[in-house]
């Protein structure tokens, strides 16, 4: 049974956001008998009404509210006020995603001691191990029913990836399979196995693919210490005049603003938003926004070194078919500079519909090289390059000059590809074009990168407090009742995709917040 | 209704069937009459135009397809595809002044006959290109990447499947079927 607390309730624990991050940390304090409420920016929609159509489920579940982009990405000249393509909804991006989990790499916790000295690039170490977060990998990964994890069987492969498979062995690659996926092979946890349905990115229907809004969030609903309010934006987060934060404000779905108190505030929405909100809570004591003596809240924005490479073939594919990312090549995500750049890369199958190949396969193209490409979709194969891009300081969100419906100033996203980001992305192209011409594609296709998905490191972990906003709980430096509970703590992106680390991060986050509560550290 | 009638009123054109198709292309294939409609008489649809010129629209069908040429598509798909400016010119002045005044420097620039006179795509092209800086161009080629290729109807011409989560996904309907590797 859903809880229900008072607004003036300032025992309770308010989670900004209902995504991996934000979903995961209140079930988890939940279980612990925590009090908490999630304020979730978006709807609640449940997964029987999720739309197998792109641009209609774009209008269902996207973030499309106003944000405005600069840099010299091409996203902000194709997409000027896409810069991210993230839902806004209870689950939060956990509805998107594609379901890839895999742990980071030991040395991809330690890349200024790896790497060296990067021009441009503000590399730090994170305060963390991978052995330390090992035993937290490990019930993420139950806990999400990550396949070849536990006992639980691969998927099978579809056409998108058999055509990837024979290209990975033609090239040698050793590391080729379908993938660690939170994707259920087999029913599990109450949830229905995978029907190869595609779509995965427009929310599973089957609840296979696992998502917040359907485990983690209806679990901690029923032990009575979770309240989740959809359609309530929060606007700022409030403090005391010793410092601590006491709660937020938060507009309600008629536009009412509202206050929630809290003993703690923990912020899950995003690598946008959250810095957003703690620079649009700047006060006379914290006038450059919260957790911010650094000065790198909303610094350091990566978004993966990615781009896809898709490829026609003499016979069809089918590639919409099935899994959506179904399978993986893992061995270029080593770090060896001898290839021109530091850090490495996956290759991921990926496919979109044909509404979205016309949207992103080359935006702005038109006449009949791009038609033909598309007269040829049938034929097609995809992948994703998933590669670790380097944090930049002047890579970052900021406050825009516009405003949204309640008149509070956009995020502003900043981002210049590193010249490592290039040279890693040019590799790429070349290894998934190998891959396919090495299986007969009769044409081949380098697509830019579309708005991110992967946001990270706008509020990163440090180990001092000079160098970023968070320690390695996500708890953040200045303020001891204020958290980060989502990809922004990343120090670093390494070369996978994030979401099972941000899980990782939030159970692991629960555990200290419940110690701390109980020994009335906050 | 037949299906193909219910198909076109639902995309708001009609069906004419009374005439036989006339050689000439595009030109001659589109035919306006006299009540200010488009009729194209092989592919058996009208379009009424009521906030432009016929011949604009006429024009704008067949800027569609230079941008996006797809030889196995019909041009009521682009005429589909099309017909909104039409419905957003009669609803506002400045919109129907700026699109009569592109197609007016297409047909300048394409001289005797106007565009649709030109007989030649790579001539066409040509023109568009010269003229692809106006922002009329860029609304009108953003704008079809969903208004051509979101129409349902030509998804399997492409061979596309869409929704599949009603017939219970590809686990028993070829997601694997490859056999040419």
């Amino acid at each position: 049974m859903a809880a229900k607390f008072d607004q003036n309730d300032d025992s309770v624990v308010v989670i900004v956001g209902s995504g991996a991050g934000g979903g995961t940390l209140s079930n988890e304090l939940a279980q612990k008998g925590v009090k908490v409420v999630v304020l979730e920016a978006g709807k609640r929609i449940e997964y029987e009404d999720f739309i197998n159509d792109e641009w209609d489920s774009f209008g269902q579940l996207a973030w499309k509210d106003m944000r405005t982009t600069s840099g010299d990405w091409r996203v902000h000249k194709d997409f000027p006020n896409l810069p991210a393509w993230i839902v806004k909804a209870v689950g939060g991006t956990s509805i998107h995603w594609a379901g890839a989990s895999l742990r980071l790499q030991e040395r991809e916790f330690k890349d200024a001691s790896t790497y060296g000295r990067v021009p441009g690039a503000n590399l730090l170490d994170w305060p963390l191990t991978l052995a330390e977060l090992e035993p937290y990998y490990a019930k993420a990964e139950d806990k999400m029913g990550v396949t070849r994890t536990n006992d639980i069987p691969g998927l099978p492969g579809n056409n998108n990836f058999k055509v990837f498979k024979a290209g990975a062995d033609k090239l040698g690659y050793k590391e080729c399979h379908t993938g660690r996926m939170a994707i259920n092979s087999v029913e599990r946890d109450g949830r229905n196995a995978c029907q190869q349905t595609g779509f995965c990115f427009q929310g599973c229907k089957w609840g296979a693919k696992w998502s917040t809004l359907y485990t983690e969030i209806p679990k901690g609903e029923a032990t009575g210490n979770l309240e989740v309010r959809p359609e309530s934006h929060v606007a700022q987060i409030e403090h005391d005049s010793s410092g601590k934060v006491t709660g937020v404000t938060y507009f309600d779905a008629d536009g009412r603003l509202q206050r929630q108190k809290a003993r703690i505030v923990a912020v899950a929405g995003n690598s946008l938003e959250s810095p957003r909100l703690l620079l649009n809570s700047a006060s006379s004591k914290f006038p450059d926004g919260l957790a911010n003596s650094s000065g790198q809240v909303g610094r350091n924005y990566m978004r993966h070194t990615t781009g896809s490479v898709y490829a026609i073939f003499e016979q069809p594919v089918h590639m919409y078919r099935g899994t959506t990312m179904a399978g993986i090549m893992r061995d270029e995500a080593r770090n060896d500079p001898s290839r021109g750049f530091v850090g490495g890369y996956e290759l991921e199958t990926l496919s979109l519909g044909l509404p979205f190949m016309a949207a992103f396969l080359n935006p702005g193209a038109w006449g009949r090289e791009f038609t033909t490409a598309i007269d040829g979709y049938s034929n097609m194969a995809g992948m994703w390059i998933v590669g670790e891009d380097m944090p930049q300081e002047t890579n970052r969100v900021t406050l825009s000059d516009q405003k949204d419906k309640w008149a509070l100033p956009v995020a502003n996203v900043h981002f210049d590809d590193h010249p490592n980001d290039i040279a890693m992305r040019n590799h790429a192209f070349g290894q998934g074009k190998a891959m396919y011409e090495a299986v007969g594609a009769t044409r081949v296709f380098p697509t830019p990168p579309y708005p991110s998905t992967h946001n990270l490191g706008t509020n990163r972990m440090s180990a001092n407090a000079r160098d970023g906003v968070v320690n390695g709980h996500g708890q953040s430096h200045d303020i001891k009742n204020l958290f980060v509970s989502d990809g922004s703590q990343f120090t670093t992106g390494g070369a996978e995709n994030p979401t099972l680390t941000i899980v990782t991060l939030a159970i692991r986050q629960a555990d200290y917040i419940a110690e701390q509560m109980k020994s009335n550290s906050i | 209704m037949t299906t193909t009638e219910t198909t076109l009123a639902r995309e708001g054109l009609s069906r004419r069937g009374f005439l036989q198709r006339s050689a000439g292309g595009f030109a001659a294939a589109i035919a306006i009459t006299s009540t200010g409609a488009l009729l194209n008489a092989s592919e058996a649809w009208a379009l009424d135009v009521k906030g432009l010129k016929p011949e604009t629209m006429k024009t704008l069908i067949l800027v569609a397809r230079d941008i996006y040429p797809h030889d196995k598509i019909a041009d009521r798909y682009y005429a589909i595809a099309m017909k909104g400016y039409d419905e957003k010119a009669a609803g506002n002045p400045q919109t129907k002044a700026e699109i009569e005044a592109f197609v007016a420097a297409l047909d300048g620039a394409a001289g005797e006959g106007g565009y649709v006179g030109r007989p030649w795509e790579a001539d066409r092209v040509a023109i568009l290109k010269n003229q692809s800086a106006d922002p009329m161009f860029e609304t009108i080629r953003s704008g079809l990447i969903a208004s051509l290729y979101n129409q349902k109807e030509i998804w399997p011409i492409f061979g596309y499947e869409g929704e599949a989560f009603s017939k219970g996904g590809y686990i028993h309907r070829g997601f694997d079927d490859i056999t040419w590797l």
